[in-house]
């Protein structure tokens, strides 16, 4: 295995792209990867795309000739993947790029993610989602997404006490973010009030404790670290990747306020880069719903079990605090296209590497961490970078 | 539910009887029905068992905003539910929102669980209520 560098990164506005396709977002978010890096078409030995439901959402599937052949690809019949793990789709693209660079069998891959969720009604986007969990033995007797995260957050309320203003806070603190994030959907601050009188939509978690509905695309170009700074005055090296599987439906885990995916892949992931969860200077986390964000930080080793929702409400999870979290705002407030998240994340760690992420930047970032996770956590991808 | 004939068919013991199986090698029971047990593996010995269905809610949710199938049916109470022979499940619980609360008893009924529009399959199975312990 030989070390890996993003030398060029792209991200198109996150949002609801009423004019725009799946295939323009894709070509205007892979244009920018590849203008950044500098690489030309000819030197690109593969794409990875990261996709849940192109199938159920625009009712394409074939993404990955599709992105190929859009992006002016076509004629140098450069192989091309789509890949799926749900909602860490785009985290998976981007550890099969970084497989295909670090065995060496591949120089220059394109890792992408794409949703363009917004050309079906929401009831069909939220039945699409809905296939991430056990369609035979969860969706078939009524369970949704924001149901099964709202069963682990009222458990993680009875045993640790977690609070309602807690889980308010993670949306608080990640809509501040994405107003400062010009490629964020919610560009608007919230309250913990304004969380509160939002409807409620599967008891205790309201609207405003859940992802959106988004349109949007991501890329990144990866290559050998020794031919890096040939492309770029500030190469990211990825210096660890990392994924772990468990049960696909929830009531099969261990245990209901822990999702273990998580924490093996991040275990495994630290190991990877010899590094510890202190160590880290921000980290981009997967929060579908305000109590996800909470898990994540625990089940990383950010903070011991239970005591998340304390550390939201200390401050520490903010721009300012010790671990800021979700500086994009986060799937919460930047958006949730579900197969462009996972690369959306690297972005947002990549812009804050290179000191690049304006008046969001993190002072001095040198390592930063993504942690992208599938369905109710039946899938979690942990990423490390460094300057 | 974009089930078609076969694929509920082929559920019916299951989930009108709550049909799982049980390793005799390691004593573990299954609900959903496993085939290979991720304690023994090849080494396992399954075979059906029929659950008696009564157990406790775990943790429980109340859903206000359903997927278009369940739509008609909001609010209701969605729990994981543990078996008294130890698996745990997902289902619904028909009961007032405020009477939920983690730990309560329950046992099962066959109800109806949704339908394919006005002249397609109705789907039954089995939802869950509060045991006559937790009423007494």
């Amino acid at each position: 295995m030989r070390p890996v560098s993003i030398i060029g990164v792209g991200c198109t506005k996150f949002g609801e792209r009423w004019d725009d396709s799946l295939r323009d977002l894709v070509v205007e978010t892979g244009v920018a990867a590849i203008e950044d890096s500098g690489v030309t078409g000819e030197e690109i030995d593969a794409l990875y795309v990261g996709n849940m439901s192109g199938g159920r959402f625009v009712e394409q599937e074939h993404i990955g000739a599709l992105i190929a052949d859009y992006a002016g690809l076509s004629r140098l019949h450069i192989p091309s993947t789509r890949v799926e793990a749900a909602c860490a789709s785009g985290g998976l693209a981007l550890r099969q790029a970084f497989l295909a660079v670090a065995s060496g069998y591949c120089d220059i891959v394109i890792a992408a993610g794409v949703e363009k969720m917004t050309d079906v009604s929401s009831g069909v986007a939220a039945d699409a989602l809905a296939a991430a969990a056990d369609r035979e033995w969860e969706c078939f007797f009524g369970a949704t997404f924001p149901a099964l995260y709202a069963m682990m957050a009222r458990l993680h309320m009875r045993r640790f006490g977690t609070t309602r203003d807690q889980l308010s806070l993670v949306a608080v603190k990640n809509h501040h973010h994405g107003c400062l994030n010009p490629i964020s959907q919610y560009q608007t601050e919230i309250t913990v009030e304004d969380v509160l009188c939002s409807p409620m939509v599967a008891d205790p978690l309201h609207i405003l404790d859940c992802s959106p509905i988004t349109d949007g695309a991501a890329a990144l170009v990866l290559a050998p670290a020794e031919i890096a700074k040939k492309y770029s005055d500030t190469p990211i090296r990825i210096l660890a990747s990392a994924q772990a599987s468990d049960t696909l439906a929830l009531h099969d885990r261990r245990d209901l306020t822990t999702l273990d995916a998580t924490v093996h892949a991040g275990r495994s992931a630290f190991q990877q880069a010899g590094l510890t969860p202190p160590q880290i200077d921000l980290a981009e986390v997967h929060d579908c719903f305000t109590i996800a964000e909470i898990l994540a930080i625990e089940d990383l080793g950010f903070v011991p079990k239970g005591s998340g929702g304390k550390a939201v409400e200390d401050g520490m999870t903010a721009l300012s605090g010790a671990l800021p979290v979700n500086t994009s705002g986060g799937l919460k407030a930047c958006g949730h296209p579900v197969g462009a998240t996972g690369i959306k994340q690297a972005y947002e760690i990549a812009l804050q590497l290179r000191g690049e992420a304006g008046k969001r930047q993190v002072d001095e970032a040198e390592f930063g961490l993504a942690h992208n996770v599938g369905g109710s956590g039946g899938t979690a991808i942990v990423h490390i970078f460094s300057r | 539910m974009t089930s078609k004939a076969p694929r509920f068919w082929r559920c019916i013991p299951q989930r009108y009887n709550l049909i799982g199986t049980h390793c005799h090698n390691c004593g573990e029971y299954y609900f959903p029905p496993r085939t290979l047990c991720p304690n023994c593996r090849r080494d396992a010995k399954i075979e059906d068992y029929k659950f008696k269905g009564t157990g406790k809610v775990v943790t429980y949710t109340t859903i206000y905003n359903a997927t278009e199938d369940f739509d008609r049916m909001t609010p209701y109470s969605l729990a994981i539910i543990q078996l008294d022979e130890g698996p745990r499940l997902t289902g619904q619980v028909v009961a007032a929102p405020e009477e939920m609360r983690i730990g309560m008893r329950v046992k099962p009924v066959f109800r109806i669980l949704g339908k394919e529009g006005e002249r397609g399959i109705i789907y039954y199975g089995t939802k869950f209520v509060p045991a006559e312990e937790e009423i007494r």
